[in-house]
Parts: C-alpha cells; sequence; structure tokens
C-alpha cells in the first residue's frame, strides 16, 4: 500500500478545516463534489495542545479536539466510500484517544472497523523538563522562569512523519502537533517520494500547504469589502484544493458551485498571512522564501503558483510551552445619549478606585470604550478627536493571580447599575477565565523520537 | 474622481493582518503595481510606527515583496503581550490592517486604484 512514487501524475489535496471553530459543511461538500483525493482537518491554534493536556489530566479519554466527533460523522461516510484519505491533528493531546473516538464514530455510522495510523512523539514534556536553560524566544528569559506552572510542551512535528503514517495505508491519519502546512505536504511526500533534499518541491509544497491552511481565508473569507473588494455569496464559500504534480507544480481552486473567490488578490493575502520575514518562513520541512512566487489566474477560481523556493530545514523543533498564568477578569456596562463618553470615562475611574479601595491589584489592565477605541486605542495628536458615538459599552479587564480579583472587576462594573453616573444599562455578569499562555523555545530534532502505531487491523 | 489632497493607503492598497505571539504581521498589497514605488518611498518604518505608536511598542520591520506588488510590516510588541494573555477583545489584533489602511500620505496624484 506504500505509495513513494509517482504512480499517479496528479494528486488533489483539500483544506477541510483551518481551526477546531471552523465551519463543518463546507469540508463535506469538498469531499462529494470536489474531487479530493486527500482531505486535510487543521484544528490547532497555539494554546489548544495546551489546553486539551488539561483535558487529558482530568479524564484520560479526553483530550483530542471536541470538535473530532461532529467532523467524523459529516465526513466519514463520504471519505470512506470514496477512498479519500484523512490526514488532522485533532489528535491534539491525546492522539490515540482521537483514534478510538474516530473509530467509534466510523463503527456507529456503518463503516465497520476503519483503521488510523496515530503519530506520537509531538509531546516533549520530559525532555523540556530537564532542561531549564533552554531560551525562550519571546523575551529570552531561561525556561526555568515558567516551569513553575508549568502545562504542556509540544514539537511542531514535519511532513514526514505524515507521510510515513500515509505509508501503511491507513485511510485516516490522526496527529497531535504538526506544523499546518505539513500536514498537506505529508500526503505529497507520500504520493511522490519527495524527500528533505528535494528543496524546490517542498518549497511549492509548502506555499501550497500555506495557502490551503486557513480553508476560506485563500476563498474570499476574510477578505470581502463592500465596493471594494466584493465576494459573491459570502454566506456559502467554498473551501480550497490543490492539484499537486510529482515535479511540484500546483495550481489552486475551490469546491464547484459554491460562493466566495479565489484569485491573486485572495492569494497573496493569505500568502503574507502570519508571516515574518518573507524569504524565511521557517516550517520542519524547509525554510521558505515566497519572493519569488507567481501566481497566475488561470480560468475562474483557479490560481497557478509558480517560484517558491526553499532552504534546508533547520536543525531544530519549535515547541510550544503552555503554562497558567492566573486570571482574566471583565466587565462591560453601556451609556447612551447626551455626554455619553464621558459618563462611561467617570465610571472607569469609580470602578478603579473601587478595586483600589479594595486592595486589589493587576499585572496587566485595560478600559475599553466599546464603539469607539476598543480595537484600535486612542490616538493622540494629530489623529485624536475623533467623533463621540451616540452610545458607549465601557469594558474593564485585568489579569491577576488572584481569583477574586479578578471577579471584582465585573462585579464593580455591574454596580454601576446602582452606583454609577446616571442612565447606565446592560452591565453583563462578571466573567472570569484562567489564563494558559504560551511561549516557544527551540529543541535539537535529534532529541525528538516520534513513533507510529496504528488503531485497528490494516 | 475627485483629487483629493491625501492618499490614504486605502486608495492604493488592500491589508490583512496576522498575528505570532506578540508580534503583528501586516501586509499591504497593491492594486496596481505602479503604485509600489510610491509607496515604497512614503510608507516607511518610521510612518508606521507613528500610526502604531499609542497601540505597539514596535519597532517596525519593512519587508518588500515587489513580486507580488506587496510590503509585509511586522510590528513588535503590539499585542499586549500576545493572544494567550492580552487583555483586549480583538486578542488575535485581526482588525490592525485597518490603521495601516487609514494611514495618509502625500497626493500620488491618481488616487484611484485603477
Amino acid at each position: 500500500m506504500s505509495r513513494r512514487g509517482p504512480a499517479k501524475d496528479r494528486v488533489r489535496i483539500g483544506a477541510g478545516a483551518g481551526t477546531s471553530d471552523d465551519r463543518m459543511t463546507p469540508a463535506l461538500e469538498l469531499a462529494e463534489r470536489g474531487a479530493i483525493d486527500y482531505l486535510v482537518f487543521e484544528c490547532l491554534a497555539e494554546r489548544t495542545v495546551a489546553r486539551e493536556n488539561q483535558a487529558r489530566s482530568k479524564d484520560a479519554n479526553q483530550g483530542y479536539s471536541p470538535s473530532l466527533h461532529e467532523r467524523a460523522q459529516m465526513v466519514l461516510p463520504t471519505c470512506i466510500k470514496k477512498g479519500i484519505r484523512i490526514v488532522s491533528n485533532m489528535g491534539a493531546a491525546n492522539p490515540v484517544g482521537g483514534a478510538k473516538a474516530m473509530r467509534m464514530e466510523a463503527k456507529n455510522l456503518g463503516l465497520g472497523d476503519v483503521p488510523i495510523a496515530v503519530v506520537l512523539g509531538d509531546d516533549v514534556s520530559e525532555i523540556v523538563r530537564t532542561m531549564p536553560q533552554l531560551r525562550l524566544m519571546e523575551n529570552g528569559e531561561p525556561l526555568e522562569s515558567i516551569l513553575p506552572t508549568f502545562a504542556s510542551a509540544n514539537a511542531y512535528l514535519g511532513a514526514d512523519v505524515v507521510a510515513a503514517a500515509l505509508d501503511t495505508g491507513a485511510p485516516i491519519v490522526l496527529t497531535g502537533r504538526v506544523a499546518d502546512p505539513s500536514l498537506f505536504v505529508g500526503p505529497m511526500m507520500h504520493e511522490f517520494g519527495w524527500s528533505y533534499d528535494d528543496y524546490a518541491r517542498l518549497a511549492q509544497g509548502t506555499a501550497a500547504g500555506h495557502l490551503l491552511e486557513c480553508t476560506a481565508s485563500v476563498t474570499g473569507g476574510c477578505f470581502g469589502w463592500p465596493g471594494v473588494k466584493d465576494v459573491p455569496d459570502l454566506a456559502n464559500n467554498g473551501y480550497p484544493f490543490a492539484d499537486v504534480t510529482p515535479d511540484g507544480r500546483i495550481l489552486l481552486g475551490k469546491t464547484p458551485d459554491t460562493g466566495g473567490r479565489l484569485d491573486v488578490m485572495t492569494c497573496t493575502e493569505q500568502l503574507i498571512y502570519e508571516m515574518h520575514d518573507p524569504k524565511a518562513y521557517i516550517t520542519p520541512d524547509c525554510v521558505l522564501d515566497i519572493t519569488g512566487i507567481k501566481l497566475t489566474e488561470e480560468g475562474r477560481d483557479r490560481v497557478r503558483v509558480e517560484g517558491a523556493v526553499a532552504r534546508p530545514r533547520t536543525d531544530t523543533y519549535k515547541v510550544v510551552v503552555g503554562y497558567t498564568a492566573g486570571y482574566i477578569g471583565e466587565g462591560e456596562v453601556s451609556y447612551g445619549g447626551i455626554d455619553a463618553v464621558a459618563r462611561a470615562r467617570w465610571a472607569a475611574e469609580i470602578v478603579k478606585e473601587r478595586l483600589q479601595r479594595r486592595g486589589f491589584t493587576y499585572e496587566d489592565f485595560r478600559v475599553d470604550l466599546i464603539g469607539m477605541s476598543s480595537l484600535h486605542g486612542e490616538p493622540g495628536f494629530p489623529n485624536a478627536g475623533r467623533p463621540e458615538p451616540y452610545e458607549v459599552r465601557m469594558r474593564m479587564a485585568g489579569r491577576t493571580p488572584d481569583k477574586k480579583a479578578a471577579h471584582a472587576i465585573g462585579f464593580e462594573v455591574r454596580a454601576m447599575h446602582m452606583h454609577g453616573p446616571g442612565g447606565a444599562g446592560g452591565a453583563c455578569e462578571p466573567r472570569v477565565r484562567d489564563v494558559l499562555a504560551v511561549k516557544s523555545v527551540l529543541l535539537p530534532r535529534h532529541l525528538v523520537k516520534t513513533q507510529l502505531v496504528v488503531e485497528g487491523a490494516l | 474622481m475627485s483629487t483629493r489632497a491625501v492618499t490614504r493607503v486605502y486608495d492604493l492598497a488592500h491589508s490583512r493582518t496576522g498575528d505570532k505571539g506578540n508580534t503583528s504581521n501586516i501586509s499591504v498589497i497593491c492594486y496596481d503595481e505602479k503604485n509600489w514605488d510610491f509607496l515604497k518611498e512614503h510608507l516607511t518604518e518610521a510612518v508606521v510606527m507613528q500610526a502604531f505608536s499609542h497601540i505597539a511598542q514596535g519597532p517596525v520591520k519593512r519587508y518588500e515583496i515587489r513580486n507580488l506588488k506587496a510590503f509585509n510590516f511586522v510590528i513588535e510588541r503590539a499585542l499586549g503581550g500576545g493572544v494567550t494573555i492580552s487583555l483586549a477583545q480583538d486578542i488575535h489584533g485581526k482588525s490592525l490592517c485597518n490603521v495601516m489602511l487609514a494611514i495618509e500620505l502625500p497626493s500620488v496624484g491618481n488616487e484611484r486604484k485603477q
């Protein structure tokens, strides 16, 4: 069953999710009408694995993406029937548990015993705990500084482990932390036998993976602007796929008869998205340079990607380290009509004084006037003097190790109904959430031992 | 199209924001590549830092991607510590591209994107 050679002259890889909260039905439309060979679900944001690690520590059966059940129910019948292979990082902090859950879903759907190849080894908690001298990429401090509230450490694995999992022949591959583009490059390596010396092909594959990894963001989502950048039928936009050839030619497309748009403008926005130096986009598979990329429209909703180049992968894996960092408390209340802004500002001062009198302190504190300054702050000269809105919602938020101090923010804001400036309305219940923060370290690649297991019989 | 005394980035380019940790990256993509040199001259790191001075501590680094008619601005210390600990509502800073688009530059003369 192992491929590792160009038996096919083209493979079509579709993107079924770009976050665990992504829509469900577009993946099914892609599976039903997109003529895809692979369906990739990318469902892990930076801190998601840390969160799922906590879930697993409370219940050993949990820790995979909670969206796995609904996604499995949505696409498994079509994918199994059509032979579309699924690759996903929905295994999160418990890939074996996720595989068991997905096999159970398959059984319940009458699909029989569906084997799943599981990639393990991204969890490097035990390794990094013994290396407190590692430097945090964000601030240069030693890892030791966050070890007291350590929650998780996961390495961004590359496409090689995904390809090896596909080599087993299992129709489904489930992983924990794997770099987003690598989930797409894995099937290319598996199908075409690309190695880590094929820089030109890895470059093209990685560029394609990056263009696909946020699903609708390349087909008109997060893009439209009325009258300037119109997007047809945006309520029904379709998800993208890439046609890939053994020599690394890439042609993007999207599900037929769906809304949205796929063109040079949407592709350019997505290509630069979350990129720093465009000559050095570092993934576990290569160091991608996009500055020579040429995008060409070949018919409606079809874009050719050419000219990506890459240097060899680095000797390290990036590791995301999760740690708990206290609580964030929030409160909101609204003011409208004459002098709404002045009353909102007064309320903020009153709440601050109350919190101070009660002896609470905060590591960070923030006042927003929603409708005026909550997104882009309050500029000073020369951009000051924004017109005042008719109504404004005053929001306060603070971060603190003390849960009571966090709760007090929302409590005192709500009290503005009775104790604040006139005409306050619509305060929310006090909100408190625990903070799971992340920072990153680089770990020498040779220290990370990956492992492949197959759940079920091949 | 009436001639404005100033050109906004919005008149010449479109934009999207991405985030990594406490760093925001904001693309500026020309509708028409003939305006790329104008933006290269006027939309400098200093101009962008000034526009974001009440939001980010910086510094700002500009990368040129001429092939894509684009620039990539990487703004450090822009996201209240990063998505996991930020107190902002827009923890990812996804809306920050609209600060970029509102930046006013000298008149380019041919204000519309076509």
